[in-house]
This record gives structure tokens, sequence and C-alpha cells, in this order.
């Protein structure tokens, strides 16, 4: 039951630049896979072309092997969740679970029944009766799933569905979602901006930026080994350092990294460093061994379990750091203090690209 | 044109300001609504009832009084299921689609709220009239238009249809179609889904706009007036038929009449309130 | 969220394209191209000579005046109600909340007979303003009192949203500025009401000039007194005169329709200050 769009281009205005580009990408069969970028990045259009709720001007989407490009919506046997929701709000949440069942004629008895199940899928058995307005976000959010999943849909597209949700219940949303596809098995589309949510639930991800592929792969992949700077200061929150390339290596102050093999003598580049590669040393003499640099405290602010340090680089750079709480209490700098940092590992991209 | 009055209010704070300036306006506020409106709706009832309830009763009992609620029923339940229709149609079609011509839709949806009554009688007239376009050939075929009931009813037609598509539509644009489209993807056909979600969705706003128009199809005087010919009995609908009784100083009778009208308006006020509340309730 | 290709998934598109032009062409455009052709009937000298003549002058100037006159008043009286409405509480407040819109919901004959009976000599106002030596039934002042009645909703409901919707923020603010309360208003409040105020005038305004119920039984009728413009296109109906009636037809609808153009460039206008103001 994999989803795989080809080419597929829409564009909203005549002239303008096209919210989905020629976008190309397989959803396997039976995993989650996660559609992630920034705002305005085209995902949710990307996941509406998918549902049949956009036609695309160009290009061909298939689901389960079928072309079911110029399929009409109700044809498609989809389950969407919608960012709002979108539950009927004059009907019950029973009525709302049952809708798909009816408008395919089911017999009542079977509607009935698989309500049922659909209600205690989501635990709200005793909610039947009450009408969305009189429900919270979570609960809302729940129904929505048991509508969508009434009908025995073939694939499941979510767009944003923990969207508009406090953290506490996105975090055990995301815990159920899991859980709930363990179950099921469903081929899932997942629109989200929130790079965690991407990387812990989903098995494949696609990050997009203006209207096209970014980079495709496993979490581990974009996480790890970026395609590209966009995907690289997208997900993680890197601190970029730039320098010039100097004999096959790059310096920027005391720390020197590799490079890639095409780079040329002189070329700008730059080193994207996660805040957690980083590890602080209190003593700035030592053993400079190409992996470290020095720099200053510019400040420092705890962030509950972590403390947050800004750096300030010879070079003019800034670099964040996270260090945990006991490891910067042992550690005992101060605002101005002078400290090494040792990069454990920074991926390095030629030329310059600004953010 | 209309501005609309179907408008979700949210409390503000009061504020305190010195209590004379506070009670002189309200004051000064007060008097001109009772001079204005207080006054006048009492007087309808007082002048109606000056003879006592018989003269009442024998005037909106008359024949030719209850040819004329006849008629202005008639001319109502005919202009407001076609106004009803078109209504919902036109606000789906503004509120959900893009398309050349647009606006042009909606300048002409607010027509009849810039065009005086009078030159709204005027264009039938011309099109259905003794000398009018089509005139030679009805009177040929014995069909009569102007001064005739189907006159009455398309003036009354044209001044109400405004008000559903009015009133529907800002409640559409305001749901968007989420809805509708999670119905699609459920599998619900068009009319499905039109049953089903939207018209649900936007009952309220239907309601609204339905008493409007039946309020203004009921109360129309001016469109009427141009092409009505005023055949007593035939073709005067309730104000028509105030106007005449008043021209000929039978004031119980005109006022007694006018009183049905007033009720009217008040029974409109009160749903009117009823289907604001409801509607900020749910 | 509207489609704006070609290909529209959201279906009904046809059918209700179709179903409201058919509706529209046939009860309107028709009817309405009619009008403007039936002037053509007339030769250029002829359509001045009906429109300019001084019955019609008269007119025109009866009718605009007084809508005018009537406009004015319901900016003065609207704003108070509308700001009274808004800020203050009192009992009976819910009962004039409803009230306020008796003038959209009661038929205008019933308006007319009403304020003529009295307003007239021995009426229940008219007796005592006849005894100051004002005469208001049958006169232009009575004309403009009809008009003030119809208009009254206008100004109140497009200023009421607009006055709920400044906080009270704003006010609090220019208080610890050190602005008295009549600074207040003149300074912070009355800027941002004003493109309300100016729509609400021009919507009162315009239903004026065409108002033809709740003036014809207080205007007396009089030709080149009292005569409006509506009452003056039946007349000349009435004589069959339906070249006359449409000529004169056609210059309020040109006014009319001017008078939309003025509203709609008005709502552009305040848009934009609007949008220019919150730094979009």
């Amino acid at each position: 039951m994999s989803i795989i769009v080809e080419q597929v281009t829409r564009r909203f205005t005549e002239k303008g630049t096209p919210a989905v580009a020629d976008v190309s990408f397989q959803a396997p069969a039976g995993a989650i896979t996660s559609l992630l970028g920034p705002s305005g990045a085209g995902k949710s259009t990307l996941l509406r072309l998918v549902a049949g709720l956009e036609v695309p001007d160009a290009g061909r989407i298939h689901i389960d092997g079928v072309d079911c490009t110029s399929m009409p919506v109700q044809q498609r046997g989809v389950g969407v969740v919608f960012q709002s929701y979108a539950l009927f709000r004059h009907m019950t949440v029973r009525e709302n679970v049952a809708f798909g069942l009816e408008v395919r004629g089911t017999p009542r008895a079977e509607t009935a029944a698989r309500v049922d199940e659909m209600l205690r899928l989501v635990q709200l058995e005793d909610l039947g009766s009450r009408f969305p307005g009189q429900l919270s976000g979570g609960q809302r959010q729940r129904v929505a799933f048991a509508r969508a999943l009434a009908i025995r849909p073939r694939v499941l597209l979510l767009d944003e569905p923990f969207g508009a949700l406090d953290t506490r219940v996105r975090e055990e949303l995301r815990e159920w979602l899991h859980d709930l596809h363990t179950r099921t098995g469903l081929t899932t589309l997942l629109v989200t901006h929130d790079q965690q949510e991407a990387l812990e639930i989903s098995q494949h991800v696609v990050v997009m930026s203006e209207g096209r592929v970014a980079q495709a792969g496993s979490p581990e992949d974009v996480y790890s080994r970026p395609a590209s700077p966009f995907v690289a200061s997208f997900i993680g929150g890197a601190s970029v350092l730039r320098g010039q390339v100097r004999s096959g290596r790059v310096a920027m102050g005391s720390l020197s990294v590799d490079v890639p093999a095409a780079a040329r003598e002189g070329e700008s580049v730059q080193a994207f460093v996660r805040p957690h590669d980083i590890k602080l040393v209190k003593s700035p003499v030592g053993a400079v061994n190409g992996h470290a640099a020095t720099g200053r405290v510019e400040r420092f602010k705890p962030v509950g379990g972590y403390v947050k340090v800004l750096l300030r680089l010879p070079t003019g750079d800034e670099v964040t750091v996270e260090v945990p709480r006991s490891e910067f209490d042992a550690l005992g700098v101060a605002e101005g203090d002078a400290v090494r940092a040792d990069v454990r590992s920074a991926t390095v991209f030629l030329g310059d690209y600004a953010i | 044109m209309h501005p609309s009055t179907l408008v979700l209010r949210r409390r503000t704070r009061t504020l305190g300001g010195p209590a004379v300036i506070r009670w002189t306006l309200i004051g000064l506020a007060l008097l001109f609504l009772g001079v204005f409106l207080v006054v006048p709706l009492v007087a309808v009832f007082t002048f109606a009832f000056q003879k006592g309830w018989e003269a009442y009763a024998a005037a909106i009992s008359h024949p030719e009084a209850l040819s004329a609620m006849r008629l202005t029923l008639t001319a109502a339940a005919i202009a407001v299921p076609l106004n009803l229709v078109f209504g919902v149609a036109a606000a789906w079609l503004i509120a959900r689609f893009r398309f050349p011509g647009r606006s042009l839709l909606i300048t002409l949806i607010d027509l009849p709220f810039s065009v005086s009554p009078v030159i709204a009688g005027l264009i039938f007239v011309l099109m259905f009239g003794r000398q009018g376009w089509l005139g030679p050939w009805l009177a040929e075929h014995d069909l009569h238009v102007i001064f005739a009931v189907p006159g009455i009813v398309l003036a009354t037609v044209f001044i109400t249809f405004p008000f559903v598509a009015r009133e529907v539509l800002p409640v559409m644009q305001a749901q968007g179609s989420d809805e509708e489209e999670a119905a699609l993807t459920l599998g619900a056909s068009g009319w499905r889904m039109f049953w089903r979600v939207t018209l649900p969705k936007v009952k309220w706003g239907v309601i609204y706009g339905v008493i409007l128009c039946n309020a203004r199809a009921m109360g129309e005087f001016g469109a009427v007036s141009v092409v009505s010919g005023h055949v007593r009995g035939v073709t005067t609908t309730l104000p028509l038929h105030a106007e005449i009784l008043y021209n000929e100083y039978d004031f119980v009778g005109a006022f007694a009449v006018a009183s049905l009208l007033t009720l009217l308006a008040l029974v409109t006020l009160v749903v009117k309130k009823y289907v604001e509340w409801r509607s900020v309730a749910s | 969220m509207a489609v704006s290709s070609r290909r529209r998934v959201l279906p009904g598109f046809r059918l209700s394209l179709g179903f409201s032009w058919f509706y529209l062409g046939l009860l309107v455009l028709l009817p309405l191209s009619g009008l403007f052709l039936r002037t053509f009937t007339l030769t250029w000298a002829q359509f001045w000579e009906t429109v300019t003549s001084a019955r019609a002058l008269a007119a025109y100037q009866l009718t605009f005046g007084a809508s005018l006159a009537a406009a004015l008043a319901n900016v003065v009286f609207g704003l108070l109600v509308a700001w009274v409405l808004v800020r203050y509480r009192f009992p009976g407040r819910d009962l004039v909340e409803a009230l306020v819109d008796l003038p959209f919901a009661l038929p205008t004959a019933v308006a007319g007979l009403t304020l003529t009976t009295l307003f007239s000599a021995n009426g229940w106002y008219g007796r005592h303003l006849e005894a100051l030596g004002l005469k208001v039934a049958y006169t232009s002042l009575g004309v403009a009192v009809a008009l003030t009645f119809i208009g009254l909703p206008f100004v109140v409901r497009t200023v009421q949203p607009v006055l709920e919707d400044i906080d009270v923020d704003v006010e609090e603010a220019a208080a610890t500025l050190g602005a008295t309360p009549w600074q207040t208003f003149a300074r912070v409040l009355f800027p941002g009401i004003l493109p309300a105020l100016l729509s609400g005038f021009t919507l009162a305004f315009a239903r004026a000039l065409g108002e033809y119920g709740s003036v014809v039984f207080i205007s007396g009728n009089m030709p080149l007194r009292t005569e409006i413009v509506p009452l003056l296109i039946i007349t000349k109906l009435e004589q069959y005169d339906y070249a006359g009636a449409t000529a004169i037809a056609v210059v309020m609808l040109t006014a009319s329709f001017l008078l939309l153009l003025a509203v709609n460039l008005l709502h552009r206008w305040s848009h934009r200050r609007l949008e220019a103001r919150s730094g979009h």
C-alpha cells in the first residue's frame, strides 16, 4: 500500500512560484513517512494532492500501485486527519465516526459495531453522544482519527495532527499514534514542521523547502548526513562556522576540519556543528589537535536539564553549546571566561549559503 | 450595501467616565429613540384601537383586507423559497470558488439595496407593461403581468433576492471548507455533502436571511405600488391596502392593517434576536 | 480555501454558477438593460429637457437636500446610540439593542402613515410643534424626518462593531499619557471610527435617495415644492409618459451607482489604512 508521487507540480497562480514543484518521493508500505519542512514549504498542498483535494498541474500519483491522479477524492479510500480536525460540529461523536460508513450504505448494525470498535480504539467509548464543541483538543483529535480509520482507508494522511495542542498532550498523542500505527500497520503520511516529531515517530522523512524535496531518507540519514545546508540548519539547530579552504583543510580560528574532495583552494566553506557535538573544556591551553576551537563565554542560560552556552570564537562566529547541567556545574565557568571547545563532528558544505 | 447585522459580538469592558456625561448621553439616546421608535410603535396600536376592538376586528376581517392578506402571503410564499435557493447557491459559488465575473456577481447581488424600489417597479413595467417590450405579445395572448398578481410577485422577488445570499455568504466564508473536504474524503457525494454538512453548518445564517427576506417581501411598498395598479381586492397587498384606506380617511382601518404589519416587524425582530443568540451559543 | 485553478475538487461549481447567472440574468440584467434601451427612444434634446425641467430640478433638490440632512442627522444620533449601546450598561439596554433594527423590519408604508399622523397639525407631536410655529407634515422638513427614521440603523450598525473592536487598552494608554476624556475621544477613538461613520453615512444617504413608502405620505406631494424624485417617476408612469419616467430613473440610477462606487472606494481606502497601520 505504498504511495508514489512522481514529478508532481501544483501552482495556485498563473505566474508566481508553484506551491509544489516537480516533487517525487515514495512513502513505503506500512511505514510512517513524514513530510517535514518550514511553513510555506508545500507540505500540506502535497498531502492534499495525495488525498485528491487538489488536482496536480503535472505529474502522477499512485496509491497501492494504482494510478489515482484523476480519481475523485471519494473513491481514493484515504483517511485524512485535518489540521483543524474538521469534525462535523452539528453531529455527535458517534455520528461523526459513522458518517463515512453511512455514505457507503453500510448496514446499520455493521456501522454501529464498527463505530464501537473505533471508539474503543481511541479510548472514547463514553463520549459517543457528545458534540465536538464539548470535547478537549486531544479528544477531538482522537475523534478525527476514529472517523478517518472507520472507513478502513488504504492509507492514512495526517496534516499537522498535533499542531494545535499543547506540549504535554502532543507528547502523549505522539506515543499513542506510535502504538496505533504498530497495531494497524497502515501506510501513513504525516505533515509536520516539528523535526522532533518527524524524527521520533517516522521511519522515513521527506524534508521539503520552497515546494521541492530537499532530502528524503531515514531519520538517521537526514539528521546525521544532511544533503544540503538547508537540511543541516533546519534539523538539529546547528551553529554555522565560516572559513576558507587552505591546503585541503579549512581553518576556522584554531579549529580545522576536513573538507570535501571537490573543494578548491581558497573556496568559502561552512561547517554546521550541533550543540551537543561540542565538549567544553575549561582550560584553553593544551592540545589544539585540530578538532578544537578556543572561545570566550558570551553568556549562558540554564534550560531545564542542560545549560545553553553561547561561545564567541576569535573569528567572530557564534557557537551554541548544550552542556548537561551537572557537567556545567563541574566546569565552573563564568561569563567572559576563555574555554576550549572540542568538536566531535561537523558537517561541511562548500559555498556561501545564507540561511 | 446592507450592513449585515448577524455579527457575533464580543463584550467589551465598559468604561466608567464621569457619571454626568454618561447619564446625559444615555438620556439623549433614549429620548431620541423614544421619539423616533417607541412612540410611533405605540401610536400604531393606539390609532388602530381608537374606536374599540370591534371596529378593529371589522377592519381586519373585511373581505378586501382578507384578500390583501392572501396576496401578501402568496407573494412571500413564492419569493422567499426562490430567493432561498438562489441565496444558498450564490453564497456557495462566491464563498468557495474564484472565477471570472465573480465581483460583477457580488455587485449585482447588492443592486436592490442601492436601487430605488420605484425604479425596480419601473423596469418591470417597461418589460411587461402595455407599452413594454413584451406588452403587445402579452396582450395578444390575454396574459396580464403588470397590474396583476404576477407583476407583484416579480417585483417582490426582485426587491428581496439579496437577503439570503447576503446573510449566508459571510457565514460560509467564516467557516471555511474543511468539513466539506472531510466529508468528501470519507466518500460522500456532492449532494450528500451539501445536505449533511454544508446546510446544517450555515443553518442559522439561512434562517436569519429567510426572516429578513420574508419581512421585506411582506412589507414592500414602492416597487409593488408601481406594478399593482391598485385594483381593490385583487392587486392590493397589505401595505397598499393600508394606503388606500388612509387616503379615504379611514384611519382606524388603515392603522388596523398597519398594526398587522407592525406585529410582523416585531416578530421578525424577536426571531432575529433569538437567531443571534443561538448562533452565538453554538 | 478557494480553488483558483481550472480544476475544482469541491462539487457544485457549474450548477451554482449556471443557476446564479440564469436567475440574475432573467430577473435583473434583462429588465435593467430594457431600462437603458428605453432612454434611446428619446433624442438627446428631449432627454435633457425632461431631466432638467423645473419640476424635475425641484424634485432633485428636495430629494438630495432632505437625504443629505437626514444622513447627517443619522451620523450624529447614530454615533450617539452606538456609543451608548457599546459603552454603557443601563436598564432596557437589550430592548434598545433589538429596537434599533425596527426601521429595517417595519414596512415603510407603516412608518409613513404613523409619522404623518404623529406630525400632522393635530397629531401627538404636530400639535406642540405647531404651537411653536414649526410645521413638519407636508413640508420638506417632514421628508427629512421620515428619511431620518429610515436611515437610523445604517450608522448604528456600521459603527457599533468597530467601536466594540477598539480595545479599552488604547483609551487607558491615552489616559496614562495625560489625555483628557475629550482629547482621547477626538484624537484616539474618532479617527478609528471615521471610516465606519462615513460608510454608514453613505449607506443612509443612498437609501434615502430612493426611499418612497415612508416619504410619500408625509411629503404632501405638491409639484415644485414637496415632490420627491421617486414620486415624480410614478406620476409620469401614471400619465403613460414611459420615456419621461425612464429618463428621470436613469438620472437617479446614475447617482446611486456613483454612491455605490464611493462606498467601495471608501472601503478600499480604510482597509489599506488599517493594513498600513498594522504593518502588513
